[in-house]
């Protein structure tokens, strides 16, 4: 026997109020551990983003279009390095259901804009710029449809349709891209927007958005200024900011998630931390002729205290890591079906250890004080007790 | 000082404040244990005869006077210290057995052991020990809601002596037993005290659990009233 079964066998007397405080420290982690890895999702577009990046989107919302022509007018803005755009294709591949984040894009620009979250080995890089047909697709997008470079794919489109008839596209997987950091999105397709201008039914000249690199991020602002400014009372105004901006706003049409995520997680732990401080202040003063008599035994009182604490650690470590692993499992379960809305969905590491933190402060919020309760008993005072 | 002296109180005062009012249990008490002595507390409720047995068992501290136990002053001692030295030289037996409910016969003696470097299996020979001298080594696996209120006493009893402690104090041991079981209880305190030369100061209320010890001292309104030799 050792301190460590005896803190067990406090534990296990009555199992039915052992579960349901594991169960409430369960749903609590649970909730943290899915809606911090939504919220990490989230924001992982904004975490990326390059600080010298700037989306020029319609001045009205960014789903209208903006004229190709722009391109060209953007680039000539003093300050403006490298300058490339895309147009949404509302991509999915043979069923409605496997949807696609697939754009039309200028293959040159984009792959100088986007240099680090684009890296394609190089005879893959000049097969995509010599065939028009050509895409390249995310490692992680080619693996979930199987695709291969030389593959012949079909893809739909559920907004265009082709002037030959039909949403269908034809294109050759010409190479299949990585980023420089792990978790940027390879969950995405890109293909040449001249091939789509000339088979599109409808659209002309227009795109969905410009991305542009400056020279120095110091200039952003200016930049953005001269942009917006040049496009003021045009059949187009624009609204031009820095990538992380644009990601936050898109981001925002949902809701503030940041507040929402907080609010949920802080009630949860709130509710769980006076539950759970409750049953472990009741259950130590239930055994308080027990404790007396340990101390009366020989058994020192810091030893008490570290029982007692190690008691309700243990307590928040098991409904915790439980919660946390089922929070894992939801997350990896959806994953799949949310990939091209959140291809960063993960519970990391960092936010497990996070999680860890927050049980083991649990643990020892809740078992503090039934600690200092046991260490500063009385014997003679808990017998008189009864 | 006698070679066979164990406990020496001298001069010895408990009080407390209740309110603005200072009660005194007990002033200038005095008293000596020898080893191997099966000394019998007794007196009415209030009298502080529990009292006088923490403080023998370092569990209360005196207001005033000396205390000493083998020829060292304990009064003065840190309870850290105290703690330390009630595990090496007490045992305690209860009224109400005060067992661990959620451990079995055996994981409750073994309690006292946990607070001494012995080996794992040195710890369970001492436990077999302990649990057959009080004949109970066949219940050594039971729950202390599976026993009866003698076997649980006796489980108590196993707890205090396992440790091999050089003083057995009883507070109403028998205060929660029929007569036949705690005559058996009794006896077996008798035999710890005779066949293996444990000091024993136990509390009693009852006049016959009070015979079997080598003498009672009658304690009054915090002074003892008359010493007589009972057997």
């Amino acid at each position: 026997m050792s301190d460590l079964y005896l803190i067990y066998k406090n534990m296990t007397r009555k199992p039915l109020r052992l579960f349901l405080t594991c169960f409430a420290i369960f749903i609590a982690f649970l909730i943290y551990g899915a809606v911090t890895t939504l919220k990490s999702a989230l924001d992982a577009g904004i975490d990326l983003a390059a600080d010298n990046r700037l989306v020029v989107v319609n001045k009205i919302n960014f789903t209208q279009p903006l004229p190709i022509a722009y391109a060209q007018k953007v680039a000539a803005v003093e300050g403006v390095e490298h300058v490339t755009y895309a147009n949404w294709f509302g991509g999915y591949y043979q069923e409605a259901r496997n949807q696609i984040v697939a754009m039309a894009v200028e293959p040159e620009s984009l792959l100088q804009v986007y240099e680090r979250e684009i890296v394609l080995p190089l005879e893959q890089r000049a097969a995509w710029l010599g065939n028009r047909q050509g895409l390249i697709a995310g490692k992680n997008l080619a693996q979930r449809l199987g695709w291969k470079v030389g593959d012949r794919v079909p893809v739909s489109s559920n907004i265009f349709s082709h002037k030959e008839g039909g949403h269908t596209w034809d294109f050759v997987v010409e190479g299949i891209f990585t980023g420089s950091d792990p978790q940027h999105d390879t969950n995405s397709m890109y293909f040449h927007y001249k091939y789509f201008m000339e088979t599109q039914s409808f659209g002309g000249d227009w795109i969905g958005w410009i991305t542009l690199t400056t020279v120095d991020p110091a200039q952003n602002q200016r930049i953005a200024d001269e942009i917006d400014n040049g496009f003021a009372n045009s059949q187009a105004e624009t609204d031009t900011s820095t990538e992380a901006a644009f990601s936050k706003a898109f981001i925002e049409q949902i809701g503030n998630i940041g507040l929402i995520i907080f609010g949920v997680v802080f009630m949860a732990f709130f509710t769980i931390l006076i539950l759970v401080g409750n049953t472990m202040a009741l259950a130590v003063r239930e055994r308080t002729g027990e404790i007396a008599v340990l101390k009366t035994l020989g058994f020192a009182a810091p030893r008490i205290f570290k029982m007692v604490l190690t008691e309700s650690l243990l307590i928040a470590l098991i409904g915790g890591l439980a919660g946390l692993g089922a929070a894992w499992l939801i997350v990896e379960g959806a994953k799949a079906t949310m990939a091209q809305f959140l291809p960063n969905l993960v519970l990391d590491s960092g936010i497990a250890l996070q999680a860890l933190a927050f049980m083991l402060l649990l643990g020892l919020v809740t078992g503090l004080l039934p600690a200092l309760n046991a260490l500063r008993l009385n014997i003679v005072t808990a017998f008189n007790r009864g | 000082m006698s070679q066979d002296l164990l406990f020496q109180l001298n001069g010895v005062s408990k009080s407390f404040v209740k309110g603005k009012e200072e009660i005194s249990i007990f002033s200038d008490l005095n008293l000596t244990i020898e080893r191997g002595d099966f000394v019998a507390i007794m007196g009415p409720s209030g009298s502080g005869k529990t009292t006088l047995l923490n403080m023998l068992g370092g569990v209360d501290q005196p207001s005033g006077g000396e205390v000493s136990f083998d020829g060292a002053r304990v009064d003065n001692l840190s309870e850290s210290a105290l703690t330390r030295w009630r595990a090496h030289n007490i045992g305690f037996i209860f009224q109400f057995y005060n067992l661990m409910p959620m451990l079995n016969a055996a994981r409750n003696v073994e309690l006292p052991l946990l607070l001494t470097k012995l080996s794992k299996a040195q710890r369970r020979k001492n436990v077999e020990t302990a649990l057959a001298l009080v004949g109970l080594s066949d219940r050594a696996k039971h729950m202390p809601s599976e026993m009866s209120g003698g076997q649980q006493q006796r489980v108590a009893i196993a707890r205090a002596i396992v440790s091999d402690p050089k003083l057995l104090l009883c507070d109403e041991p028998t205060g929660d037993l029929d007569r036949t079981t705690a005559d058996e209880i009794l006896e077996m305190l008798q035999l710890l005290n005779r066949d293996h030369g444990k000091t024993i100061v136990m509390v009693t209320h009852d006049p016959a659990a009070a015979k079997y010890a080598n003498r009672t001292l009658h304690l009054d309104k915090g002074k003892f009233v008359q010493r007589e030799l009972v057997a």
